[in-house]
């Protein structure tokens, strides 16, 4: 149990020895811009005497350095400072729209999982058969589908032809829990879609991969029934595969929400991320890339520590 | 050779046909293309049929001219970019298993921290501060994506680096640069050449997604991600014209990975299963 403990305490360091570094790159992957943001701001206008006066202002006058600690130390108490367009509140704006995002993606992990993993699970145990290679080609076509084509084909047949469901994701603060389910739908559904292709395939190859042991041939040679191979012996050791799996295509729906939440005019942090690159208000997509970055080491480290926990073999003395 | 087709399957045959067809208009863009690529011609959201097969898009451009042009564009550029990638991460990556040490730990930890940013997150960062324009929209996504490269080219130049025959080379006195060459990479090309046709699928959507989001390939040059964002108020009237590039987009990917997935079972070793 030691050796677990310990393993996972690496881990966490690790975690946020990244956490960390990301910091680094974003912060300072802006200062590779000719010029600066008191530049980029004035623009044709900038005189010298006003430009001195915007960086004063805006604290660009000292070093990098002492700049980087500073925002760091502000990012951690919550403050991101405020927006170059609109000169708001950047925490608050922030708050709202993660809130969304992270309940878009949750929605639609509620969906996929479930369904990704029974699937996965029956592919696996009829290998090599046609149900599988039918299974084969329609999950590599879903993976190669770009998010936006399977959004408009959800779009263009459950909301216009047939009405069942709003094309628009048009919430706001006063939106009930219900009315979000069912404004909800269509994204949740085209994330479900993109992702559920990526779970089935790997969990499908984790299980083949465990099928293939000695130890699983051995149970079967011995009369070991179908369902107690697979829950029993099967079952245990394929958990840390399936729960990889699991995170890994979580933090791929991360990426996969900025376009499904452009299509569908949800206002979540990737809607947000696209408006700022294109306006380059650059705190705002410095924070925003900061607030994907974290969720995506935490998905990571959270697969990992759980991974390890579940590892039968660690479970035990040696 | 001939044999080899003849055991290709199905699937594999369609991807190569599909991936001819793309190959064939690329090319020959001009002399298919009924209209040129960037002028008007006509009113706005014109319907199909008459002079105009596929009607023209939201300035009145002749669609399915610009749909055939996109091919050059889109798959152009995510093919150079894929080049990128691959010279920069295959080379650093049989670089780092060759020479180990050091210079090893170094690379294989820049690139874990790179890799711990969801990539489209981190390419929008470095689009909004290098702007966006062909050139930089290949240097962000081909350095972003060498990533993925160098850890699949070190990954399998290191089974290589174990083996006799490459102590005994070390022992030969070969350069460096000569065993990546000469005795490494005749030994990863199978599954370097698969990854390649996957990057390039991955690529390929995240030039597509940038374009779509209106952050890739700027006007007027015609391209697949933003023809479908463009025209895509067509779609709440039932109308089909918007999907067409982006199913253009989805045919094409699903070709390479049919080929990529016939070509790994190939190179892997298993049994192709008649079917």
């Amino acid at each position: 149990m030691l050796d677990l403990f310990e393993m996972i305490a690496k881990r966490l360091g690790l975690g946020i020895l990244t956490l960390w570094l990301v910091s680094v790159v974003i912060f300072f992957s802006v200062e590779l811009l000719p010029g600066d943001i008191a530049e980029e701001i004035l623009g044709q206008s900038a005189t010298p005497e006003t430009l001195a006066a915007l960086r004063t202002e805006l604290g660009l006058d000292r070093t990098a350095l002492v700049r980087y600690f500073d925002w760091l130390w502000d990012f951690t108490r919550g403050d991101f400072g405020v927006s170059l367009a609109n000169g708001r509140d950047i925490s608050e704006i922030l708050v709202f729209r993660f809130s969304n995002t992270l309940f878009l993606a949750a929605y639609a992990a509620l969906i996929a999982i479930p369904f990704a993993i029974t699937l996965g699970i029956l592919v696996a145990l009829y290998r090599e058969t046609i149900f599988d290679r039918i299974a084969n080609i329609v999950t590599l076509s879903f993976i190669s589908f770009p998010e936006f084509f399977i959004a408009y084909i959800l779009i263009l047949l459950l909301s216009v032809k047939l009405g069942w469901f709003p094309s628009l994701a048009n919430v706001s603060e006063g939106t009930t829990f219900l009315q979000r389910l069912d404004l909800l739908f269509l994204p949740a559904l085209t994330l479900t879609l993109v992702v559920m292709a990526h779970m089935m395939r790997m969990t499908r190859a984790a299980i083949v991969n465990l099928l293939a042991m000695p130890y699983v041939e051995m149970a079967v040679l011995k009369g070991v029934s179908p369902i107690r191979l697979l829950v029993v012996h099967a079952l245990p050791n394929a958990l840390s595969p399936i729960i990889n799996v699991v995170a890994l295509n979580l933090a791929f729906l991360i990426t996969g929400v900025v376009l499904v939440e452009v299509v569908f005019v949800y206002p979540g942090l990737g809607q947000l991320l696209v408006d700022s690159v294109s306006k380059r208000d650059i705190p705002v997509v410095q924070a925003s890339c900061l607030a994907f970055a974290m969720t995506y080491i935490l998905l990571n480290l959270t697969a990992d520590v759980l991974s390890i926990a579940t590892n039968p073999r660690l479970m035990h003395k040696r | 050779m001939k044999k080899l087709f003849e055991t290709a399957p199905p699937t594999a045959i369609f991807g190569m046909i599909i991936v001819a067809i793309y190959l064939i208009l690329m090319l020959f863009a001009p002399l298919i293309a009924p209209y040129s690529e960037t002028s008007i011609v006509g009113q706005q959201f014109e319907p199909w049929g008459g002079a105009f097969l596929l009607g023209t898009d939201n300035l009145g451009r002749d669609f399915l001219s610009r749909l055939i042009y996109a091919a050059r564009n889109t798959v152009g550029l995510a093919l150079l970019t894929t080049v990128v990638a691959f010279a920069l991460g295959g080379f650093s990556g049989l670089l780092a298993a060759a020479r180990g040490g050091w210079v090893d730990q170094l690379l294989s930890r820049i690139v874990d921290v790179m890799m711990s940013i969801p990539s489209l997150i981190f390419s929008l960062l470095l689009l909004t501060i290098a702007g966006t324009n062909a050139l930089t929209l290949i240097l962000v996504i081909g350095v972003l994506d060498s990533t993925r490269v160098f850890r699949l080219a070190r990954a399998v130049a290191l089974n290589v680096v174990v083996t006799d025959f490459f102590e005994a080379s070390r022992l030969r006195g070969e350069g460096l640069m000569w065993q990546i060459r000469r005795e490494i990479l005749p030994n990863v090309m199978a599954p370097l050449i698969a990854e390649f046709g996957l990057r390039f699928c991955f690529v390929f959507l995240t030039i597509s997604a940038l374009s779509f989001l209106g952050l890739g390939i700027q006007v007027p040059s015609a391209d697949w991600g933003s023809m479908v964002r463009d025209n895509a108020t067509l779609i709440s009237f039932g109308d089909i014209t918007p999907l067409i590039p982006a199913g253009a987009i989805a045919l094409l990917t699903v070709a390479v990975n049919f080929i990529v997935d016939w070509f790994l079972r190939l190179s892997s070793g298993l049994k192709i299963t008649k079917g």
